[in-house]
């Protein structure tokens, strides 16, 4: 029984990626102590909650059973929209919150676009990946503006110790989406939507309303966490996320989100992108040239995918041999019987 | 099982872009019943169904519940009622643990605002054990993802998760697909024992060896009519059979 239920962890692919984490962290404290020092993590985790954010976003939104690869533009249109706003003279809070509007709308279009045409979110994002970006830009108006000092950065970013202000924001949202996701009614019918949306919505769920939700989501954290960004580097660049759309597909999947739906959690997509950090720090420690980050993420993602896969047939065949050999036992208890009487 | 009809089919029609699917059915089925719903693929079974479960609406036709005409405008006001469809490859989420699937949509929950809420899971898989025993589906755990199941238990889940909530009617479609005998009887007894407990069952299927066994009623469609509605007393397998065959 106490097998089963280690089995029954080991079987939870969030579970191989910690595993994973742990032996590059001390892959890369071996190859130099300095790598775990509070300055480098005071380095690595002064960026990686934004990361983490978008992560959360898409990584709620695949266990839906769809996709977002407009994550990266909306990343840079929403902080970029903030600030031309209060350029022109409107109040800052009011512009914080028009600006993560944007990040609502993209989400809500990308929605619309996909369950009203029943077309692959794949394409309707892809196509806002292109539509956003280039809407940044023309809102630069040619030069990336100068960032405005009115605008409360410090709450998000503020510098502590070790930790930046976005740290609690990042544990603020994971632990809201984590309850969410893992405890409310709502969570279970994403699971539900994205595991087999027919079953779902026989069983009375109303799945395009469940992905219409996630989608929103996934633009609103998108841009918020591309305001947090834009806040600490205190310039907003038109070319801001770019390619975040697949580094934060990479970091769900690194932590067990499944391509197909219906299977992943906060937990996961958030080691994932704080493994990705590291990597990329790890390697600049190790004086590797920084090119090869690339690569080394590339590797990550085709080997913890195939780790996890590993992880979960194995411990599944544990579990049917266990079924098997529980099944033999009942066979022999009723001859047992049959032969008593 | 009693003379009181539970579900009353009138003159029920239903096109789909221009395919006749289902022609001036009527049927009456009665409480506490086995209905055997036999026919041939494309015979109007799953049209059938599909209006009975809400999931479509019958272009002409009236349908009696309890003796008051319903009209469904989803799946959830039939299931409201206490008519639960058990669709063929669709009634489970896979990756999801069994007490989670058994209260797909229903969940137990704390407070709710608006209709989310946090889940009261403790009592949703003790509740979701105790479905199952009743059932005399003896699991190990309400944590097992449905995927590590058997064709039969999958099923058991699935009847379960019915009666837990109290389904007055269980429409079944094709529930022993694909499953080996061993598991095809199990599925056999759970049905049976649905009569015992008041519950009336429609079994759609295409294998009359199946259903004969179990069945009150059969009822067999070809071409979207219902060409016999016999009481098992009158009438035996081959004569179904020949129905079947030659329609």
């Amino acid at each position: 029984m106490k097998n089963n239920r280690i089995k029954s962890i080991l079987m939870r692919p969030e579970i191989s990626t910690f595993i994973m984490f742990i032996v590059i962290m001390t892959g890369f404290f071996i190859a130099n102590d300095k790598f775990l020092s509070p300055r480098n993590i005071r380095i690595v985790m002064g960026i990686t909650p934004e990361y983490i954010i978008v992560a959360i976003g898409i990584a709620i939104l695949m266990i839906s059973g769809e996709f977002d690869l407009s994550v990266g533009s909306v990343f840079a249109l929403v902080p970029m929209t903030m600030v031309q706003l209060v350029h022109q003279g409107i109040p800052p809070w009011f512009a914080i919150a028009l600006g993560l509007s944007i990040g609502i709308a993209v989400g809500f279009v990308n929605g619309f676009i996909t369950l009203r045409f029943g077309i692959p979110s794949f394409i309707a994002t892809l196509g806002m990946l292109y539509i956003a970006r280039s809407l940044t830009t023309v809102a630069t108006g040619g030069f990336p503006p100068p960032f405005p000092h009115s605008l409360p950065n410090e709450l998000f970013v503020f510098q502590f110790e070790v930790f930046r202000a976005s740290l609690f924001w990042m544990l603020g949202v994971a632990a809201i989406a984590g309850i969410m996701l893992h405890r409310s009614n709502l969570g279970n019918w994403i699971y539900a939507t994205g595991g087999d949306t027919g079953a779902a919505s026989s069983m009375g769920i109303k799945t395009n309303n469940v992905k219409m939700f996630c989608f929103i989501l996934c633009g609103f954290l998108a841009g918020f966490a591309g305001m947090i960004q834009t806040f600490r580097i205190e310039a907003p660049l038109p070319s801001q996320g770019y390619l975040l759309e697949l580094e934060s597909i990479a970091a769900a999947v690194i932590g067990g989100v499944s391509l197909f739906g219906g299977v992943g959690t906060i937990f996961g997509a958030a080691i994932g992108a704080i493994l990705i950090r590291f990597l990329e720090s790890g390697i600049i420690m190790a004086r590797i040239d920084a090119e090869w980050f690339r690569a080394g993420l590339g590797s990550l993602i085709i080997i913890s995918v195939v780790f996890n896969t590993w992880v979960v047939r194995r411990g599944e065949n544990m579990v049917h041999k266990n079924n098997a050999e529980e099944e033999l036992k009942d066979d022999d208890s009723s001859k047992e019987k049959k032969d008593e009487a | 099982m009693s003379n009181e009809n539970i579900i009353e089919c009138k003159d029920l029609n239903k096109y789909y872009s221009g395919v006749h699917a289902l022609k001036n059915l009527s049927l009456k089925i009665k409480k506490d019943s086995v209905v055997g719903l036999i026919g041939d693929n494309g015979a109007g079974k799953s049209t059938l169904i599909k209006i009975l479960s809400g999931a479509h609406a019958p272009d002409t036709g009236h349908i009696y519940f309890e003796g008051n005409e319903v009209k469904f405008k989803s799946t959830k006001q039939a299931m409201n009622l206490g008519i639960e469809t058990i669709y063929q490859y669709s009634a489970l989420i896979p990756q999801m643990s069994i007490a989670r699937n058994i209260f797909i949509g229903r969940e137990q929950t704390n407070f709710s605002l608006g209709s989310i809420g946090l889940m009261k899971s403790k009592t949703m898989d003790k509740a979701a054990m105790d479905a199952l025993n009743d059932v005399e589906l003896h699991l190990r755990s309400p944590d097992t993802p449905v995927n590590q199941l058997s064709g039969g238990e999958r099923q058991g889940v699935v009847i379960a998760r019915a009666m837990y909530f109290k389904s007055k009617v269980l429409i079944l479609d094709e529930p022993t697909n694909h499953l080996s005998v061993k598991e095809t009887n199990k599925v056999l007894r759970f049905v049976e024992g649905l009569k015992k407990q008041g519950v009336t069952s429609i079994f759609i299927t295409h294998n009359l060896s199946h259903v004969y066994p179990i069945a009150d009623h059969l009822c067999v469609m070809a071409r979207g009519e219902k060409i016999a509605d016999l009481a098992k007393e009158d009438t035996s397998i081959d004569e179904l059979t020949d129905l079947l065959v030659n329609g």
